[in-house]
């Protein structure tokens, strides 16, 4: 069973927050499944290399070219629009500290 | 004329005769949306503008004589609303999106529209493609249109839905571990999960980027190769996406060779899926297709493998709903305080509980201590899986596997535990970690005192062959 500390943690690292009541029931979830992805252990990986993707590709390079190359948007308006809070040209955001 | 019974080609044929308007097509499917669509609740927003524009434009195009109508051009569709249409809203079914308008259109939207396509709307599914049955959607559950009592599947069960009742032609979806295979089965539909990097990505909401695929559902082959070659292709827009020398041979099912996994025909299977499945492959066989055993000896591996790879992947991808650059946010509330409150607050409440669950899971395999026992380890597998479907499509030409272990199973059965609904994708999870496509088309029906229900056959062939599995469903589908 993954303790409650460390369920605490790891909502921390993943900027979420469980409130005391949702805690125990996540608890006991979180610790099935991950007695479950545990069944890797028996796997035997000796000398196997890792991979992260499926397709072998190389880099792929764009051209330098600002709006050219790498995005649909044509309008940076949009975006802004769609952030819940903007000022000018700027996305804003409260104070880190 | 039923227009939605008939097939992309028969329906193109009867736009370009002027038997039917574009503009009738597109009223004609609107209105049995509105008619019908309540029951089943497989669309999340009704685009009646947008199609109407496409259809008026179709028109145009069939009008003037000289201009060739394209294959799409006029036939109504519908999009999983994980999947970005210029101005229209697209939620990934999730509370954190619900007012998010597109500002852009994804490649295979695009690539859709300038075929001239009639887009009806963007379809349920469970939220952020994170579920097997729909039901994980923040807004509301999709009923399946062949038993109303039973779920769609997931997590592109909108489209699925729709596309056997009937609301649309065709519908595009996304399949991260099975999200497209699974409801395409339990629907009795043809669903395509193409190689990785076969179609593009641009537009499509990020789930696990090295798994994700978005892949066209319909009733029949035909229609589906016909939106997999509209929608394919290298785009400049994802460095991942590569034209493929897609081979060409034509075969003759005599030559063919089919290769049923040991490994996939265990305890734990429904009987009747069993049945169904080896019926089918008889029916290969009798055709003149000759059956291979082949192994896949790490299967037991890929579904603890697919949920750590996947999770850890959605981790990074869904760190960008914050509540500062889109989406619902609390910055607001006037007890948040500072910047880190205003990430918590935000995704705490605007996320949904297997999401959380999912971005837990992944952080935590990919956090410091436990980084090589997990994500690493995964990755090792991954290889082994990989090289399990080299070796064995290197002895047969495609395989032959069941969908899912069970039937259509009842709206709120698995809710309350995660892990069995986790096993329902046992079949189709490998295929996204190998990088193979795959194609889920109806084997046959199961007859329930409460009806009949729709069983799934996968067929997967090497990378870039989806032609390969296209005729072999045709074959199947022609003695059917």
């Amino acid at each position: 069973m993954v303790s409650e500390e460390e369920i605490k943690h790891i909502a921390k690292l993943s900027r979420l927050d469980f409130s005391e009541s949702q805690l125990e029931k996540f608890q006991k979830e979180f610790s099935a499944i991950l007695e479950y992805v545990e069944t890797l252990e028996k796997a035997d990986v000796e000398g196997v290399e890792p991979m992260s993707h499926s397709v072998k590709i190389s880099n792929i390079f764009s051209d330098d070219n600002f709006n050219q190359q790498g995005t649909r948007i044509n309008d940076n308006k949009k975006l802004l629009e769609a952030a819940p809070e903007s000022k000018g040209d700027y996305l804003k955001s409260k104070s880190v500290f | 004329m039923e227009p939605d019974k008939l097939s992309i080609q028969q329906l193109h044929q009867e736009l370009v005769d002027k038997k039917i308007s574009a503009v009738e097509l597109a009223k004609f499917f609107l209105d049995k949306i509105k008619k019908e669509d309540g029951d089943i609740r497989s669309f999340i927003t009704i685009t009646e503008d947008l199609a109407l524009k496409q259809a008026r434009m179709a028109d145009e195009i069939i009008a003037k004589e000289k201009e060739e109508l394209p294959l799409l051009g006029g036939i109504p569709c519908a999009i999983k609303d994980n999947i970005l249409i210029d101005g229209i809203k697209c939620t990934s079914a999730s509370k954190i999106l619900e007012n998010y308008t597109a500002p852009y259109d994804a490649t295979v939207v695009k690539k859709l529209k300038d075929q001239g396509a009639v887009i009806l709307g963007k379809t349920n599914m469970d939220e952020f493609a994170m579920g097997s049955s729909t039901e994980n959607s923040a807004f509301f559950v999709t009923k399946n249109p062949r038993d109303t009592s039973r779920v769609p599947g997931g997590s592109s069960g909108g489209s699925a839905a729709a596309t056997a009742a009937g609301f649309c032609k065709f519908a595009l979806g996304s399949d991260t571990g099975g999200s497209i295979r699974q409801p395409a089965s339990f629907c009795g539909v043809v669903g395509l999960k193409p190689t990785y990097g076969a179609v593009s990505r641009y537009g499509a909401m990020a789930f696990a980027s090295s798994l994700d695929q978005i892949g066209p559902f319909a009733r029949n082959s035909e229609d589906c190769r016909i939106v997999f070659d509209a929608i394919k292709g290298r785009d400049p827009l994802d460095s991942t996406s590569l034209d493929a020398s897609e081979s060409q041979e034509e075969f003759d099912l005599k030559n063919l060779k089919i290769g049923v996994p040991k490994e996939y025909f265990v305890a734990g299977m429904d009987k009747d899926v069993e049945k169904t499945i080896k019926d089918a492959i008889e029916k290969y066989e009798e055709m003149g297709a000759k059956i291979v055993e082949v192994s896949l000896p790490h299967t037991e591996y890929a579904l603890p493998c697919y949920y750590i790879i996947a999770t850890a992947e959605a981790s990074a991808n869904l760190a960008r709903y914050d509540g500062i650059k889109y989406g619902s946010s609390e910055v607001n509330n006037p007890e948040v305080k500072d910047l880190l409150e205003v990430y918590i607050k935000s995704r705490e409440k605007y996320f949904g509980s297997e999401v959380k669950r999912r971005i837990m899971l992944g952080t935590y395999v990919l956090s410091s201590g436990y980084y090589d026992a997990y994500y690493k380890r995964a990755q090792k597998v991954r290889t082994l899986i990989k090289n399990d479907f080299e070796k064995a499509l290197s002895q047969a030409d495609i395989l032959l596997t069941p969908v899912s272990p069970t039937l259509p199973f009842k709206i709120g059965e698995k809710m309350d535990d995660p892990l069995s609904m986790y096993l329902s994708d046992i079949y189709t999870i490998s295929i996204n970690l190998a990088g193979v496509g795959a194609l889920s088309l109806p084997a046959g029906w199961v007859d329930l005192p409460s009806g009949r229900l729709p069983v799934g056959m996968q067929l997967i062939a090497k990378p870039f062959e989806e032609k390969k599995m296209f005729q072999a469903a045709a074959a199947f589908e022609k003695i059917n």
